[in-house]
């Protein structure tokens, strides 16, 4: 029963993985843009969640209205700004202005809020639980699982059904000819941006709420992110949700062997896994 | 014939090979123009010119009344541009009725059912329709030819300029596709063709230019202008292996 426990504790851990790595995942999709700074963003989004509820003593979970815009926003400004001068046909660039990034943001908030690690209170939602079958699930565990679904099954839609999701897919298809069709390839990868950095809120407040945070461990919540998206495999959203919830479930049953264990064995389980499937799981077809 | 396209003078070279060398030349309102020239004569780059891949050293490009020299191709295509490819260019991991609505939402200005009853019109018009739900990237080369002519119709466009949209078609297959454009044609759509298979070109324009080293050589009425001397010179070595 201890395992089974494990095994379902981590699959619910991996819900914030999944979490963390949907933002990552739509921004490599779209642009091919692999963000240095998206742990920082995270962390970032848990900042701003936490001045909101303390500013105006909102639970946190309302918070979101405001964080999710707001970062939305940063998204757009940032794309437009800084980084679709960065994209071409070399890679390098976009890496190196993302790391620098990284460095600003983490010093902004070491400036801003000191190294004092901070948590958001969510009252009893924190220590609320449901016994399962004889397992005891935390309500808060429960709701990131569920939250991670949501978003993940809305931005499936939102690419495959809606006029944005196909400017998305055709821009990051082929860029001049979306051009020639009417499409601002600049201003496509802007909203690409605040989607995904509306995600990353979330994504921040559920990490906010759930454990302490100080600015330095945006790299930590980036390296579960990229585990992520590659063990389930480039471009493939549902995959990158089966991706948090391997690593996870790893992080519990290694944490259940050996507390020291915990990190090392996700990482253990992401490097058997990129040796078997360099592609990932589920890697989209047409790629 | 009030000009609808105009280049006046419009030049563009990539440091010694001149591409467009004060190339001028009109188009009217509902008049379809044919261009034919030799293999690196500047056609394909005029339309680049045109559309605005490309971006003029000096000149001037107006467009439906307005100077569109300084204007990006997303303005030019909203404007009413819409072209196809030589070597078709799909969308090629996304459906064949997907890369129709793009063309339909974003440069067609359509929306909704609107947009997806036009693209079930065009598809059914370039015999695409049965197709429809397939991955653009598993199409024939003529399927993809003909989803080139899909896209640039499905943008509702003013002016549609056709770049070798005949070349590598079985005679039955440019047969019913030069039927399609003459239709085109008739419902009052500008076209501008660039074409090697000149029987299908002088099928449906009115009007014939030649070009060569991206400037103007002839330009005037299709059968005269293939009968003059020099277009015989300039094609005398190309029809050999048409």
């Amino acid at each position: 029963m201890e395992w089974v426990n494990a095994v379902v504790q981590g699959s619910l851990l991996g819900g914030l993985y999944a979490l963390f790595a949907a933002g990552l995942s739509l921004i490599f999709g779209v642009m091919r843009l692999v963000n240095i700074a998206h742990g920082d963003l995270i962390v970032l989004g848990a900042y701003l969640g936490l001045t909101v509820t303390t500013l105006l003593g909102l639970h946190p979970l309302v918070a979101l209205i405001l964080v999710v815009p707001t970062m939305a926003l940063i998204g757009y400004v940032l794309q437009r700004g800084i980084l679709n001068q960065t994209l071409g046909k070399d890679i390098l660039p976009p890496l190196l202005v993302t790391f620098g990034l990284s460095v600003i943001i983490q010093n902004a908030l070491l400036e801003t809020y000191s190294a004092d690690p901070q948590k958001m209170n969510a009252g009893a939602l924190e220590t609320a639980s449901v016994s399962v079958g004889g397992l005891s699930l935390g309500l808060l565990p429960l709701l990131t699982f569920g939250i991670a679904i949501v978003v993940i099954a809305s931005l499936q839609w939102m690419f495959y059904r809606t006029a944005l999701g196909r400017a998305f897919r055709a821009t990051s298809d082929n860029q001049e000819i979306a051009q020639l069709m009417g499409l601002n390839r600049r201003h496509i990868f802007g909203l690409a941006m605040a989607l995904a950095l509306g995600v990353t809120a979330i994504a921040g407040i559920m990490l906010g709420i759930r454990t302490s945070f100080d600015p330095s461990i945006g790299g930590g919540r980036l390296i579960f992110g990229f585990e992520a998206v590659i063990i389930g495999g480039l471009g493939n959203l549902w995959g990158t949700l089966i991706g948090g919830v391997i690593l996870g479930v790893a992080q519990t049953i290694g944490a259940k062997i050996d507390p020291g264990w915990q990190l090392l064995a996700g990482h253990i389980a992401f490097l058997v896994i990129l040796a078997v499937r360099p592609n990932g799981l589920f890697p989209r077809i047409n790629e | 014939m009030a000009a609808f396209l105009q280049l006046d003078q419009v030049s563009k070279s990539f440091g010694s090979v001149t591409v467009a060398d004060g190339l001028s030349f009109e188009v009217g309102k509902g008049e379809a123009l044919g261009v034919i020239g030799p293999n690196g004569a500047g056609k394909t780059s005029m339309f680049n010119l045109i559309t605005g891949t490309l971006s003029p050293n000096s000149g001037a490009i107006h467009f439906d009344g307005s100077n569109i020299t300084g204007h990006s191709a997303a303005k030019r295509c909203r404007a009413g541009m819409a072209r196809s490819f030589q070597v078709p260019q799909p969308f090629s991991g996304m459906t064949v009725f997907e890369n129709a609505m793009i063309a339909a939402t974003q440069a067609g200005g359509m929306q909704g059912s609107e947009a997806e009853e036009y693209c079930i019109d065009v598809l059914e018009q370039t015999e695409l329709l049965d197709r429809a739900n397939v991955l653009a990237g598993g199409l024939t080369l003529l399927g993809r030819k003909r989803l080139e002519l899909t896209r640039a119709l499905c943008a509702k466009p003013k002016l549609l300029m056709l770049d070798e949209i005949a070349g590598g078609l079985t005679e039955a297959e440019c047969t019913s596709l030069v039927q399609t454009i003459k239709d085109i044609h008739g419902r009052g759509v500008t076209i501008i063709w660039i074409e090697h298979v000149v029987h299908a070109l002088l099928a449906v324009v009115d009007k014939l230019m030649v070009i060569d080293f991206g400037s103007k050589i002839a330009e005037g009425d299709p059968r005269t202008i293939m009968e003059s001397p020099e277009v015989q010179e300039i094609y005398l070595g190309i029809e050999a292996d048409a």
